[in-house]
């Protein structure tokens, strides 16, 4: 009983120590990666304090934490009280929410330990294992991130702020779809909801999901961005626009719980990414793939699954550096008339792979795996010329009157168009 | 401006071509930009331990001084110049009978408040004997307000300070 207990409390004071060290020390690497793309040094100086130690600033998130934690809590007279508390909870509580069936290993091992330390039965390194509705879990707690959004820019009673979150929901409502869309293609091909089941599937097969369902890839990856608010689609808080977006008013430690669920956000997007499509804790030839594992093998799983996530965060700390943001049309037109058509022909294709893939795949006479990564391949390559040809996301931005009323091109409006100024299609 | 104006001319947003339209190149152009300023050798200049050396010293706009002759007296003679010539009115000269008979006036007192002083060179452009010129000193820093209004003296002192670094730039013919 008591070990039933003490087992998931475990894991939560260790996921939750572990998560909040790697959200300050995300903050560092963040920088350093800024400023190593500007071409400077970044926080080098803060090492053990009252020393002359420096360790290449490795004492900064220490510093940053104590300087916000004991500033200033300034709650403005024009906000709505209890909804400017609430809402950095509510995103700060989902966030972490997520985490409950997000695995950080495979599973500890009963052998090798000391017979007094022997365990009744394997652990998986999840807080919440066996949970069937996984994926869906992930999902719907995901979307709570939300209401922090929403109510932070609405109790702010402030202009920026209120715009900000406004972008904000559009901006995480429409790309729910394509991250549901993008999930959709894992879960058909796995059969499975459960994130454990995801990950020994890949390594079952040893094809992760990266190359039998590129398109899937892609368009999760692009929600994945976005959902994190991260560059390119960083419009809630574009601060050369919005001074803040939703958190302009927040201050103190109700700033830091904003924060922090953003980097929150950003670690269960590449835990995602990684679990979904890269194949988890797998990696050929070195981690197996089956439960029964040895202590050595289940840290090196532990290891390999965290490197891969680091990887994916390091590309998402890059990216911020490396593309403009988008305008907030091209935002949502990338959503609506890209993504989600991706997404819908990803699932169908994935759908009609299982259908169909064994028989054609003996009819060419290639491996089921290769087939289907090959299939898709040339899915996604179709996908992608198909949008540079339809090109849908270019917008025409004259005014409605000056041009052809639609459904009768070429005749002119009876009566005649409105007056309005030159138009011309020229390229400036 | 209302949008019915017969001035305004819309035009339509310039199109991409077919490669612009993929994303790829636009997306590994970004990405390679980047990864080639991550490995690049840094710029920063690790202040304190490395101080930033000024490329032309003669051209940097820090510090004043005020020159002497080479009969050892100040070289100013108190014509106001460089006060009316100060934007920001940071230059103070109390004028005094010079005793010496080749002028006929000397500062009695010249203060410059370097906490209202925008280092924009004027003073060093306006004064006709070359008595007041700016140095490449940088990091002036003081306790008090009172402390950053530097006198004759200070003033004076600072150009013994930075006199074998950086000679006067005097462009007349001295009598």
């Amino acid at each position: 009983m008591i070990v039933t207990l003490l087992e998931p409390l475990l894991k939560i004071v260790l996921l939750l120590a572990a998560l909040m060290t790697a959200c300050a020390y995300l903050v560092l690497v963040e920088r350093w990666m800024a400023a190593w793309v500007q071409d400077r040094l970044g926080p080098n100086r803060v090492g053990i304090p009252l020393t002359r130690v420096r360790l290449f600033g490795l004492g900064q998130p220490l510093a940053d934490g104590i300087k916000l934690l004991t500033k200033a809590q300034i709650t403005p007279s024009h906000v709505d009280k209890a909804l400017f508390i609430v809402a950095p909870m509510a995103i700060f509580v989902a966030a972490l929410a997520a985490f409950a069936v997000i695995p950080f290993g495979s599973v500890i091992p009963t052998e090798g330990l000391p017979a007094a330390w022997r365990l009744p039965k394997q652990i998986s390194l999840v807080v919440a294992p066996g949970m069937d509705v996984g994926m869906v879990y992930v999902y719907a707690v995901g979307s709570v991130a939300v209401y922090g959004v929403v109510l932070g820019g609405w109790a702010s009673n402030d202009k920026y702020s209120f715009l900000g979150g406004m972008r904000s929901s559009a901006q995480l409502i429409s790309y729910e779809l394509p991250l549901g869309l993008g999930i959709l293609g894992v879960v058909l091909a796995t059969g499975s909801l459960r994130l454990d089941a995801i990950i020994h599937q890949q390594a079952a097969s040893g094809a992760w999901n990266v190359f039998t369902q590129p398109l899937g890839f892609v368009v999760f990856c692009v929600a994945g961005f976005a959902e994190a608010a991260r560059l390119p689609f960083d419009l809630p808080e574009a601060e050369q626009e919005l001074v803040g977006g939703y958190h302009t008013e927040y201050s103190g430690i109700k700033l830091v719980m904003y924060m922090v669920a953003e980097f929150l956000h950003m670690i269960t997007a590449s835990f995602l990414i990684v679990i979904l499509f890269l194949g988890g804790w797998h990696l050929w030839g070195v981690t197996g793939a089956g439960n029964e594992v040895s202590w050595p093998i289940a840290l090196v799983r532990i290891i390999v699954l965290l490197g891969k996530v680091m990887v994916v965060i390091l590309f998402f700390m890059l990216a911020r550096w490396s593309w403009p943001r988008f305008r907030f049309d091209q935002l949502m037109d990338i959503g609506w008339k890209v993504m989600i058509p991706w997404g819908l022909v990803n699932v169908v294709a994935i759908a009609a792979w299982i259908e169909f893939g064994g028989r054609l795949s003996a009819v060419v006479g290639l491996s089921p795996i290769v087939a289907m990564a090959l299939g898709n391949g040339c899915v996604l390559i179709l996908c992608w010329l198909a949008t540079v040809v339809a090109d849908p996301t270019s917008i025409d931005n004259r005014p409605r009157r000056a041009l052809p009323v639609v459904g009768q091109v070429g005749q002119p409006r009876p009566g005649g168009n409105p007056p309005c100024g030159k138009t011309t299609d020229r390229v400036l | 401006m209302k949008p019915d104006d017969q001035k305004i001319t819309w035009v339509r947003e310039p199109r991409l071509g077919p490669t612009g339209r993929s994303f790829l190149p636009l997306f590994v152009q970004g990405l390679m930009t980047t990864l080639r300023h991550l490995f690049r050798r840094k710029q920063t200049v690790q202040s304190p331990e490395t101080r930033h050396a000024s490329p032309d010293p003669l051209l940097y706009r820090g510090v004043h001084r005020l020159n002497w002759d080479d009969q050892g007296r100040v070289k100013c003679v108190a014509c106001f110049l460089c006060a009316t010539a100060c934007p920001s009115h940071c230059i103070d000269i109390i004028a005094a009978e010079s005793p010496w008979p080749d002028r006929e006036k000397y500062p009695e007192s010249f203060t410059i408040d370097e906490l209202r002083c925008i280092f924009c060179g004027m003073c060093e452009e306006a004064c006709p004997v070359d008595a007041i010129e700016l140095t490449s000193f940088y990091d002036l820093s003081g306790k008090s307000r009172e402390e950053m209004i530097f006198d004759k003296e200070k003033l004076l002192s600072v150009y013994d300070q930075t006199k074998n670094t950086e000679p006067m730039r005097t462009r007349r013919i001295e009598r």
